[in-house]
């Protein structure tokens, strides 16, 4: 049922990519419990604009857990008190009446400050540029149905293929490891007949792009798994690594 | 008579397209790598162009506001993407698709650009696949299909309640794929803030830069935009925060008509508003109606006390509800189009059968999970169900949802010829950013299809019709004056609106014009409403231009500015919709004057009056746009009364 609370709340502020950032602290009261919780930033930006003081910068666009563009890091975790789901469907009744809460941007090197709670995560981008696709060019492609594909492979590839980028699996490490994310595409197209022809370049291609981007060793604390919005399971990792021992051993 | 050339080819309706192709000019290898396409959106309609015309060999520039191009709004979308494969032998056809596609949008498509969007449907689920799209599946390892709203038969392709995520990555993974090979050039975080004419053609674009602010010029033979639609006008929508229609009044400032701007979708199935402080609405996919029942219930008295919170709805007997779709459209009961189910909740609402706070109805899974097994309920909707139950904290698999209608879609957009191109030489539009394809009413899973139609295989070939004419134009510096004015205009727009330093946020002044847009211009018309709606619209505008307060400068991040930027072409469009609405005295698929009805309340078209589509011509800042009409000729359907009873 809707009731209402009150909350103090910790939120990192930086002006830009090279300043110094700092904690600020605010109130904010009246919040519904049934509002979520970037409705509950964006109650507090209104407050901001109205003391004429600059809105905090946050990064959001789907605000339905699919998009990946929300982040933050709350109360110390990645997306937030509640399990499989992203920051933006995090509701308010999972605070209580009274709490501070402490709102952070994804800390780590390969993922830099751009301002307030934003962080630039286009290395990403560079991973999947590195390899994370089947070299097909449009038109000229056999018939859907050409090759049938097993169901639990499918099923499987889709459970991979269900990540959304956001970053969290490299926020939740102590290493700042990709893994999970990296190999969530290895996995989801080493496991298709039309992905399996690349897999072992694409394995090598995508690992070497992200040891290169500054992203840290995996060293199986399972942390990503656990902060993962969208249960990508760790079981991926194994996959890429056969997959990586294959490329390594074919050279 | 028409003002413009549509270029609809000549022949039989299943040859114009390759007629098309047979004869359209093209470009050699050589010719493409000196010509640049700018191409503005990377959600399925821009991320497939670019993709595809950078494998071609053109050099291309791709933009985008998010921080990734996977983040597009198309990342969204749930349900599925039709396609006329007839995998599953139930009668399926290019014809058929064709036919539910245009009778869907109320006859007041083209049925050319239609017929085009069926025939190449096949390919985009080949194209999809060979890139690695994990569409589901069943046992024997062959595709599965799903039923939506508006058709009879099951081609709907989908990838668990993710279909957009997926068909999405796949258009990005083929992206990245040529920014790695360097045809492809990726501009995120920058949005695109004018466009650039150059002796009438479209030449370029100006960017900002949303981190640095900084303002960029860009050239291009030719500009694409995929910018999506302008859905957001209402400040409530199912459309993603950044989702916004300033593309779209760039170009029609420019000269670019505006077409059929009135034609806005309203799904039947999203959850419904809890309170003020909602920044968005949450849709459930319109799958769902393949399982779930709509009913509310029959008794007036048990939806006070489901509304005071005496009665639950699994204490209504059965034969207490009204499943009142099954009861109206027996023919397609819960699944009858879009609009139909949208005005029907509203008219069980209105009447006081409502449930929640009055403006909501039940989709109940009961007889699904009998009869199914809730595994299989769970395995068809297991991501949305938890959706469902994160946002309202209630269990679906034992309540049923709560849904209202929301709007979620545009139809009307940037006019286009069959070739996608605007009435601006050089500036096209795909997606839907464009006008061209759903008519007055979109059918289900066609979004997702037009989208990726328009940009794997409909402008690959256009575009170089185009081109082929420009291969002579050596690339344009930018510091010629068009690039140098265009600039100018742009700072001094930004400076003016930092200037204001009123006493309204933004989104306050957003969430007024989403209320009159809601009220007046949304699920149910009226002259008298659509006049005071013009009205409302202008003293907002003044509102907004006079008493907007923007904190911070133009320099570094600002999304103060990007909202207010955004807001102001919204409220444009809003003026421009209720226009077009109070012009066009029919009702037809989701435009429905209520003037205009049958005796049983269905929507009532004037075809000897209104078979047109409405294109406006921005005549200055304080005068009227004019209205110019491209007649639409039915060849080869007949334009009969949609009846799904
Ligand atoms: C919740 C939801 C579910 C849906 N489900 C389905 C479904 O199941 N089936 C179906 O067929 N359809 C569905 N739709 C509709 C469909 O998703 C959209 O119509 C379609 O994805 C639009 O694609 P697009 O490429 O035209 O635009 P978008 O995906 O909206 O992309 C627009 C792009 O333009 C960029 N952009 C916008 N403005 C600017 C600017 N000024 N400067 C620079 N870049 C800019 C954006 O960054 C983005 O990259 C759904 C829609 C919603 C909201
Ligand atoms: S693996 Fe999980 S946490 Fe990492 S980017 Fe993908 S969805 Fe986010
Ligand atoms: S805003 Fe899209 S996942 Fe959170």
């Amino acid at each position: 049922m809707e009731k209402t609370i009150n909350l103090t709340l910790k939120v990192w502020r930086q002006n830009g990519p090279k300043e110094k950032g700092r904690f600020e602290t605010y109130q904010v009261s009246n919040i519904s419990t049934d509002s979520s919780f970037l409705e509950m930033m964006d109650i507090l930006n209104e407050q901001l604009v109205g003391e004429n003081k600059e809105p905090i910068a946050f990064d959001h666009d789907c605000r339905e857990g699919i998009c990946g563009m929300c982040s933050l890091y709350i109360n110390g975790r990645p997306h937030g008190p509640d399990e499989d789901i992203t920051t933006c469907q995090l509701h308010m009744r999972k605070f209580k009446d009274g709490e501070t809460v402490t709102i952070e941007p994804w800390r780590a090197a390969a993922f830099p400050i751009i301002k307030d709670l934003i962080v630039d995560r286009t290395a990403f981008d560079k991973i999947i540029a590195a390899g994370g696709y089947v070299s097909v060019n449009t038109g000229g492609v056999p018939d859907a149905n050409a090759i049938p594909i097993a169901r639990p492979a499918a099923e499987e590839a889709m459970d991979a293929a269900a990540c959304i980028g956001c970053g969290a699996c490299v926020a939740a490490c102590k290493n700042s490891s990709a893994m999970l994310f990296v190999s969530a595409k290895v996995s989801q197209l080493a496991l298709l007949p039309q992905g399996k022809v690349e897999a072992k370049r694409r394995a090598k291609a995508m690992v070497s792009k992200m040891d290169e981007l500054g992203f840290g060793g995996c060293t199986n604390t399972g942390a990503c798994e656990v902060e993962c919005p969208k249960s990508i399971s760790i079981a991926h990792i194994s996959r890429l690594n056969r997959e990586y021992l294959k490329s390594r051993l074919s050279e | 008579m028409s003002v413009f050339n549509s270029k609809i080819p000549e022949g039989p309706l299943a040859q114009k397209w390759t007629n098309y192709k047979d004869h359209q000019k093209l470009v050699n290898p050589s010719n493409k790598r000196k010509l640049d396409v700018i191409i503005v959106g990377t959600g399925l309609a821009g991320a497939s162009a670019a993709a595809s015309l950078g494998e071609m060999g053109f050099n291309v520039k791709n933009f985008t506001i998010q921080d990734s191009p996977r983040r597009a709004h198309s990342i969204a979308a749930q349900g599925g993407i039709n396609a006329a494969k007839n995998y599953p032998n139930d009668g399926d056809s290019v014809y058929r698709l064709f036919y539910d596609t245009i009778k869907g949008g109320d006859y007041r498509a083209r049925e050319a650009n239609v017929y085009r969007l069926a025939e190449v449907s096949n390919s985009i689920i080949d194209q999809c696949v060979a890139q690695g799209v994990p569409f589901a599946r069943e046992y024997g390892g062959l595709l599965d299909n799903r039923s939506f709203g508006g058709a009879q038969v099951s081609r709907t392709f989908y990838a668990r309640g993710q279909t957009g995520q997926q068909l999405l990555l796949g258009a990005y993974q083929a992206l990245m794929r040529q920014v790695n090979a360097g045809s492809v050039k990726m501009y995120t975080r920058n949005e695109l803030v004018e466009i650039v004419l150059v002796e009438g053609k479209a030449r370029g674009i100006i960017t900002r830069d949303l981190v640095t602010g900084k303002l960029e010029r860009h050239f291009g033979h030719a500009v694409v935009l995929a910018t999506g639609g302008y859905g957001n006008t209402f400040f409530l929508s199912t459309n993603a925060m950044g989702s916004n229609g300033s593309a779209a009044v760039k170009a029609f400032h420019k000269g670019a008509m505006f077409a059929n701007p009135c034609m806005a979708q309203i799904h039947p199935t999203c959850i419904p508003v809890h309170g003020e402080f909602q920044s968005k609405l949450t849709l459930m996919s319109e799958s769902l109606r393949n399982d779930g029942r709509i009913w509310v219930p029959a008794k007036k008295e048990d939806a006070e006390a489901i509304r005071a919170g005496k009665l639950k709805p699994t204490q209504i007997a059965e034969e207490d509800r009204d499943y009142y779709l099954e009861r109206r459209y027996p023919a397609f009961g819960n699944l009858v189009p879009r609009d139909v189910a949208s005005r029907a909740a509203k008219e069980r609402c209105d009447a006081g059968y409502g449930v929640g706070t009055g403006l909501a109805v039940y989709l109940d899974f009961k007889s699904a999970i009998d009869r199914l097994g809730k595994d299989v309920i769970e395995a068809r909707y297991g991501n949305l169900f938890q959706m469902y139950e994160k946002i309202v904290d209630d269990n679906p698999y034992e309540t049923p949802m709560m849904i209202y209608p929301a709007i979620h879609y545009t139809m009307g957009g940037i006019w286009v010829d069959y070739e996608l191109q605007t009435n601006i030489p050089g500036l096209f539009a795909a997606g839907e950013a464009n006008f061209s394809d759903h008519g007055a009413n979109r059918l289900g899973a066609s979004a997702l299809m037009q989208g990726l139609a328009d940009g794997y295989f409909v402008l690959p070939y256009t575009i170089q019709n185009y081109l082929a004419d420009d291969i002579r134009t050596p690339r344009m510096t930018t510091e010629e004056k068009e690039f140098v004015e265009a600039e100018k205009a742009v700072k001094d727009r930004f400076e003016k609106l930092l200037s204001i330093q009123g006493q309204r946020s933004v989104d306050s002044i957003h969430k007024e014009l989403g209320l009159v847009m809601w009220d007046f211009v949304g699920m149910g018309r009226n002259a008298e409403g659509l006049k005071k709606a013009v009205k409302r619209i202008a003293e907002i505008k003044k509102e907004f231009w006079t008493n907007v307060r923007i904190p911070g400068n133009k320099e570094g991040m600002n999304v103060e500015l990007e909202k207010a930027s955004r807001l102001a072409d919204f409220i444009e469009i809003g003026a421009l919709m209720a226009r077009d609405a109070l012009d066009r005295e029919e009702s037809c698929g989701g435009h429905f004057r209520e003037e205009y009805q049958t005796g049983e309340g269905e929507a009532l078209r004037q075809d000897d009056k209104f078979a047109y589509v409405s294109c406006w011509e921005y005549k200055g800042e304080d005068a009227e746009p004019a209205l110019h009409k491209e007649e639409l000729v039915y060849e080869f359907v007949e334009m009969l009364q949609r009846n799904y009873k």
